[in-house]
């Protein structure tokens, strides 16, 4: 079996770079880089991760100046060809501004902070970080974000539905979508999407930083052992 | 030559810090304040005197960075010698 490669984008303002490094190490044994902003090279990935953080500081949007960093033109060319990309909290952020997902980022309805564990209900299994759960499986998760009210347009979200393009919903411990379970006020509970082809994901909880017994919870690593299953079922 | 460009959430779209700030107001004692809607305003000094191609200028750089289409409308205009047109 060979070794999974990990590249994790470290933009200016990145804080969850290492966690992720140590997450894919730690949960599929990978061979983890770290890729800088201004780099376009990415060291020829089987997966690229755009880490939790506040890249260029947030200025004007999460995600606003981070989708013009040189590295994000090698994002796009990846996925463009079909290349699985993880995008955790400010990375989501950043792949919606990029285009590269849909929809737009809010402010929290609740205008605080959120820093707690939320559940999370598995809605598809075409991902290759979903690929081996089971749709209706619930997950419990961190997050911690200001900017995590995501919404779409009309248009896109039917065309969403359509093509079973979300990947998580906040949920209660149960799975069942009820008042207090959205820690953000996001459009239709929504906590995770994918693209067209399914193979770029975004996310607004860190599995990251639940994936080892020693952080008391390794739901997380579920999602990074999905892809270690994926990369072997394609051959790659 | 001044470009201005105000770019807001577009009607429909929720705006938290907006409904935030209209209560405060409220707190404030003015009760006839019905709705808040925060944007930002930016300035942009630009090197030319052709009022046309600054207003393009202000409107391409709204559509590339300054606004995200998905939530937000914006509106360009130009300011020369402190007068707004």
């Amino acid at each position: 079996m060979s070794v999974p490669r990990v590249s994790i984008i470290v933009f200016p303002g990145s804080n969850c770079d290492h966690d992720a490094v140590q997450a894919v190490e730690a949960t599929i044994g990978a061979d983890a880089r770290l890729v800088r902003h201004d780099d376009r090279d990415l060291v020829d990935p089987d997966l690229v991760v755009l880490p939790g953080g506040f890249a260029y500081g947030d200025y004007l949007r999460s995600g606003a100046m981070a989708r013009f960093s040189p590295v994000m033109e090698s994002v796009a060319a990846f996925a463009g060809k079909g290349g699985a990309v993880l995008g955790i909290c400010n990375g989501f952020q950043i792949l919606c501004e990029a285009g590269l997902l849909p929809g737009a980022m809010l402010r929290n309805a609740g205008l605080r902070f959120v820093c707690r564990d939320v559940f999370l209900r598995v809605e598809t299994k075409r991902t290759p970080v979903t690929l081996v759960l089971n749709r209706g499986e619930v997950l419990r998760v961190p997050v911690a974000h200001g900017e995590g009210n995501w919404t779409v347009g009309k248009r896109d979200w039917d065309e969403m539905v359509a093509r079973d393009q979300v990947v998580f919903r906040y949920v209660n411990e149960k799975g069942e979508r009820v008042e207090g379970a959205n820690p953000n006020g996001s459009f239709d509970d929504v906590a995770g999407v994918c693209n067209v082809k399914g193979n770029v994901v975004g996310m607004m909880p860190h599995p990251e930083r639940a994936s080892e017994e020693v952080l008391g919870n390794t739901d997380g690593a579920k999602l990074f052992r999905c892809f270690a299953t994926s990369l072997m079922a394609h051959g790659a | 030559m001044t470009v201005i460009v105000r770019v807001f959430l577009k009607s429909g779209v929720l705006d938290p810090q907006g409904k935030a700030i209209a209560d405060a107001l409220h707190r404030l004692g003015y009760a006839q304040v019905s709705d808040v809607r925060a944007g930002k305003l930016f300035r942009i000094e630009v090197d030319t005197a052709d009022t046309k191609s600054a207003l393009e200028a202000g409107r391409r750089m709204a559509e590339t960075l300054l606004a995200n289409p998905v939530i937000e409308q914006y509106e360009v205009e130009v300011e020369a010698a402190g007068v707004t047109r």
